[in-house]
């Protein structure tokens, strides 16, 4: 199929997104020169296939649904943040909070993430192909985040039902975060995710970090030591 | 929220043209602050016995001629000015303390901008574009420069709280972020005899790290001790004579990226400054890490 092409030196943002929630039929559309736009293909709700030429801003592919978002390029702060469902994949590096809130779909960075990936993750699942900076999956609820370098400081800090496969090393765990051994589902689970994203590292190689759920009560004894 | 620039040409060749392609960089930024901006641009060095004072009037019609004609007849040896509306730009062999009493005592009114061999400072409310326009940016030659767009969140929106800061000679710095402890800073400098200008927070760490500097430690020591004692959130960035040096605090909240050529080093506070800049494909671009000491040299 022919691809749609739109370039964000001639058209407007507004009109190139309004075209990706209403008039998209099912070729690929490609965006060029976005240039570090904000609000690149946010909101969008139908299986389309959207190919982003160059690096973008803020939130790009935020709260997407069913896409499919190949970036070929760098991700500024909150890419496919709140994403319900779909693919967003990242070919550089991506900025902080990648894929905060996430609900559901795949976000794949090839590149480095920085810091606060997948903040309040939801039930998204993220692939890092480099390292993550600190205080990545702060809070994670739900979801996986599989990281094929090193994380920062504070990995994992209050985790809720997230887990977190590391094949680096992280610089120091969150509170509550514990290494835990590797069951035969996490060895398939980090597979299927390094699978779908792309990676052919061996699943052997990651270690699991989740929550040691000390946080769940309040603890009258711990004197606030957290 | 606030926009930050900065650009060093690795070239000597570019540096007629450093106006030129930073005015895209400021313009770009124009989102993240839209109520003043400001520029600080490092020329040739003057020799030792000479200082620049960037001077900025709030009276449009201000009769720089006039000043000069009292400047030399105060003043023994060879004074130049530049003007341009209501800035102009003096250059002077006399005693820069001298030079500043007598500015202070005799037009109370002007804003003395930056002091130094290298640095030529402008700063004004409005747009980025306005303020570029109204000082002919693109025309400005230097061999680094470092640029603000700014959107108050804390002090009031006057040229004066506008940024770059300077402290000492050839110091400016710029500011994305807030400082939580301004006033604590101010408690500890204000008994040493560093006197404020403005009740911004970025003049706090301005003074605090050129204050450090003055007691000796180097530019690298300085930021350590700022790391420990400047609270908030920050992404500064600095110029001196010869470099340019960025640091972000430990949570990195405010943004910043870097391109490098063989030609120039390029920082902005998001790519959308950069996208414009000769030959960005093939630049190594990174974001600076937290807590770590990003230094350019001329």
């Amino acid at each position: 199929m022919d691809s749609v092409i739109f370039d964000l030196s001639q058209t407007s943002l507004r009109e190139v997104n309004q075209f990706l929630h209403h008039g998209a039929n099912g070729n690929p559309i490609k965006i060029i020169n976005p240039d570090g736009a904000h609000n690149i293909a946010v909101g969008l709700h139908s299986p389309i296939t959207v190919e982003i030429a160059g690096h973008v801003g803020y939130y790009a592919a935020g709260m997407n649904q069913l896409a499919n978002v190949t970036i070929d390029g760098n991700a500024g702060t909150g890419v496919a943040e709140n994403m319900m469902s779909g693919r967003v994949h990242v070919k550089g590096f991506a900025s902080v909070s990648a894929g905060a809130s996430a609900q559901g779909g795949l976000l794949v960075i090839d590149g480095n993430a920085s810091l606060r990936c997948g903040i309040s993750l939801k039930g998204g699942d993220i692939v890092v192909g480099g390292s993550v900076g600190s205080f990545s999956a702060f809070m994670a609820q739900a979801g996986r985040i599989v990281i094929c370098g090193d994380a920062g400081d504070a990995i994992g800090d209050s985790l809720y039902e997230a887990v977190i496969y590391i094949r680096g090393t992280a610089k120091s765990l969150g509170a509550d975060a514990q290494f835990e051994p590797m069951s035969d589902s996490d060895y398939q689970t980090v597979g299927e995710l390094l699978a779908k994203a792309g990676f052919s590292h061996d699943s052997k190689d990651f270690k699991r970090i989740a929550s040691a759920k000390r946080l769940y009560h309040w603890n009258a004894d711990a004197n606030q030591d957290y | 929220m606030c926009g930050i620039v900065g650009l060093l040409v690795k070239k000597p060749e570019l540096r007629k043209s450093l106006g030129e392609l930073m005015v895209p960089m400021l313009i770009g930024m124009s989102d993240r602050g839209s109520d003043s901006a400001g520029l600080a641009i490092f020329t040739g060095l003057l020799d030792e016995s000479h200082r620049k004072y960037s001077l900025y009037s709030g009276d449009k019609e201000f009769n720089w001629s006039e000043l000069l004609y009292e400047f030399q007849s105060h003043f023994e040896g060879d004074t130049e000015i530049d003007s341009q509306g209501n800035h102009a730009i003096v250059i002077s062999n006399a005693d820069p303390n001298s030079v500043k009493q007598w500015l202070k005592h005799h037009y109370p009114h002007l804003y003395l901008l930056s002091t130094g061999r290298a640095i030529d400072l402008y700063k004004d409310t409005g747009t980025p574009q306005q303020v570029s326009d109204r000082y002919h940016f693109k025309s400005l030659k230097g061999s680094h420069l470092v640029g603000h767009t700014r959107m108050a969140t804390e002090s009031a929106v006057t040229a004066a709280h506008a940024h770059p800061f300077t402290a000492g000679e050839d110091f400016c710095l710029v500011h994305n972020g807030s400082l939580s402890n301004p006033h604590e800073i101010r408690r500890k400098l204000e008994p040493r005899g560093i006197q404020f200008e403005t009740d911004n927070d970025t003049e706090a760490a301005c003074r605090f790290l050129e204050w450090r500097m003055r007691e000796g430690d180097d530019l690298e020591n300085a930021l350590q001790r700022g790391f420990e004692e400047l609270d908030g959130f920050y992404t500064f960035l600095m110029g001196t004579v010869d470099k340019l040096a960025l640091v972000r605090d430990s949570f990195a909240c405010k943004p910043a990226i870097v391109a490098e050529t063989d030609d120039y080093v390029a920082i902005a506070s998001e790519f959308r400054s950069l996208a414009h800049l000769p030959d960005i494909n093939h630049a190594q671009l990174y974001e600076p890490a937290p807590e770590e000491l990003y230094v350019w040299t001329v």
